[in-house]
């Protein structure tokens, strides 16, 4: 396989765009992308998105999407893995480089989910979830890691202000964040406070409704390197899956599926934890953090809420988790979130990160998880 | 709008807690599958879940999806049967703060929702107290 390196990355602010479509939120964020690469043209597309059915009435975008950035007739996928729906874009865009198949691939996701009701989309995300014999029973997304949350607390001691700091420290995070929907610090005090969705996760432990998109230009790293351009290659790729219903599992507070995908990513990049300068996480809920960091090898298995309280996890701690604000402050449009994670630390290991620079950031890693965690996906970038 | 053949299909597992065994590993899969994921026999017989359990953890829902809004804020659980098999479930018939990890439960028949995506209403089980 040829090495893969990421030559372009392109970002848009993220929020309630209510005055831009879904097709010109894509086109305005892959344009920054190939502009940041210098290439004018691709080889082939990749589009995560979650839900563009219910979300905006439309199936069929990766060739409606190709079309509108001028790029028909390359061959443009749709890959869907509900929330990890841009990780595994990324996955898929790697291999297309790594084998030889193609040399220019835009990896990309996005979403927009503001052009249905409140109720409306919390029932599509829900989509994630099974819909027979979890969504009928009346649970929804934050209803599912506040299952967890409650099982975490009584089984590790995990607390509700650990759970706050969470959410306090990835909006820190995002006040230097350009492109966050919510750009603000908060306290512990107000997560506390905030009005509760499912006990005992309350509105601000969730991440929001965002609409948004994010993208990479993929290329071969040899090919990189003669282009005079800062080269961060993708040296590590791990998927896996686990049951999409959260009971079926042997432990409720144990994320299995993105145990085994960082066990592959680590395997084929030849890393451990220790070798890794930051990470982007999918804090879809602030406990989610809190068991990701554990299943990823950083944080000792029931210590993720602990860890938190003692500030390993902040940005200038001893794994930063969340440079970027995370989903929680940065925003989370669903199919985007796990490409725009790879932006976030492409930019940190090209040192473009300002006063969110995590220093000597040399190895990042990413990580998006889809439901309940049923699909995971992890990648490991290095800089040369 | 779906066809009310989506609901009947599920009748058999809502209504009567109908499941199949691994005739080779034992495992009790709810709702009945074709294939046991763990040893792969397509050996499976027919059986009935336990009607008693405990609860291993709970939420109470205050944001519901559209067909629930009527009944919130309601409880959600997560329930292990005497037989091993765990379910979710309303947990209903109590005080949300007599809920607690390790409560006897038992599952009964009960309404879900009004009107289902079929436009029928929707029929299964929830837990209560098996204590009063
Ligand atoms: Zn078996």
């Amino acid at each position: 396989m040829r090495e893969v390196a990421a030559i372009g990355v392109g970002i848009t602010k993220w929020g309630e765009l209510w005055k831009k479509s879904f097709r010109d939120i894509y086109v305005e964020t892959a344009l920054l992308a190939l502009e940041d690469a210098g290439v004018d043209r691709i080889d082939s597309m990749y589009v995560g998105s979650m839900s563009s059915g219910l979300f905006v009435g439309q199936e069929h975008i990766a060739a409606l999407l190709a079309d509108y950035l001028g790029q028909t007739p390359v061959p443009s996928t749709r890959v869907e893995t509900a929330c990890a729906s841009g990780g595994l874009a990324l996955k898929l865009g790697y291999m297309e480089v790594a084998s030889g198949m193609s040399d220019v691939v835009l990896v990309s996701g996005i979403e927009k989910m503001t052009d249905v009701s409140g109720n409306e989309a919390t029932y599509a995300l829900g989509t994630a979830a099974d819909q027979e014999y979890e969504g009928y029973h009346g649970i929804t997304f934050p209803g599912l890691y506040a299952l967890i949350a409650v099982a975490h607390m009584e089984k590790y001691g995990t607390t509700r202000e650990q759970m706050a700091m969470v959410s306090v420290k990835n909006h820190k995070n995002g006040t230097k964040n350009p492109v966050a929907q919510f750009p603000f610090e908060i306290t512990v005090d107000q997560v506390l406070n905030s009005v509760m969705v499912a006990d005992p996760l309350r509105i601000l432990d969730c991440s929001p409704i965002t609409d948004g998109a994010a993208a990479i230009i993929l290329y071969p790293a040899e090919l990189a390197k003669k282009m005079g351009k800062p080269v961060v290659k993708i040296i590590g790729t791990g998927h896996a899956t686990d049951t999409i219903e959260l009971s079926q599992r042997t432990d409720i507070t144990w994320l299995n599926a993105t145990y085994l995908a960082a066990k592959s990513a680590y395997a084929m990049a030849d890393k451990k934890p220790e070798d890794i300068d930051l990470v982007e996480v999918h804090d879809c809920f602030t406990i989610a953090e809190i068991c990701v960091t554990e299943a990823l090898g950083f944080i000792e298995k029931g210590k993720g809420g602990e860890a938190v309280e003692q500030e390993l996890t902040a940005i200038d701690g001893k794994i930063p988790v969340n440079p970027s604000g995370g989903l929680k402050s940065k925003g989370h449009p669903v199919g985007a979130s796990g490409v725009a994670q790879a932006v976030e630390v492409v930019k940190q290991l090209r040192s473009d990160c300002c006063d969110r620079q995590v220093s000597d950031a040399r190895i990042g890693m990413t990580q998006n998880m889809g439901g309940s965690g049923a699909s995971a996906v992890v990648h490991i970038f290095e800089r040369e | 709008m779906s066809t009310p053949a989506r609901y009947w299909r599920e009748i058999p597992q809502r209504y009567r807690l109908e499941a199949n065994k691994c005739s080779s590993c034992g495992k009790i899969f709810f709702p009945p599958r074709l294939l046991c994921n763990v040893c792969q026999s397509k050996d499976l017989e027919k059986t009935k879940l336990a009607e008693t359990g405990k609860v291993l953890t709970y939420t109470i829902i205050r944001v519901p999806p559209h067909q629930f809004v009527d009944q919130a804020p309601y409880a959600v659980g997560i329930v292990e049967l005497d037989d091993g098999v765990k379910i979710m479930g309303q947990v209903v018939d109590c005080d949300f703060e007599d809920i607690k990890i390790g409560m006897k439960v038992k599952v009964e028949f009960r309404k879900l929702f009004d009107v289902g995506e079929s436009g029928i209403l929707c029929y299964g089980y929830k837990f209560v107290p098996q204590l009063r």
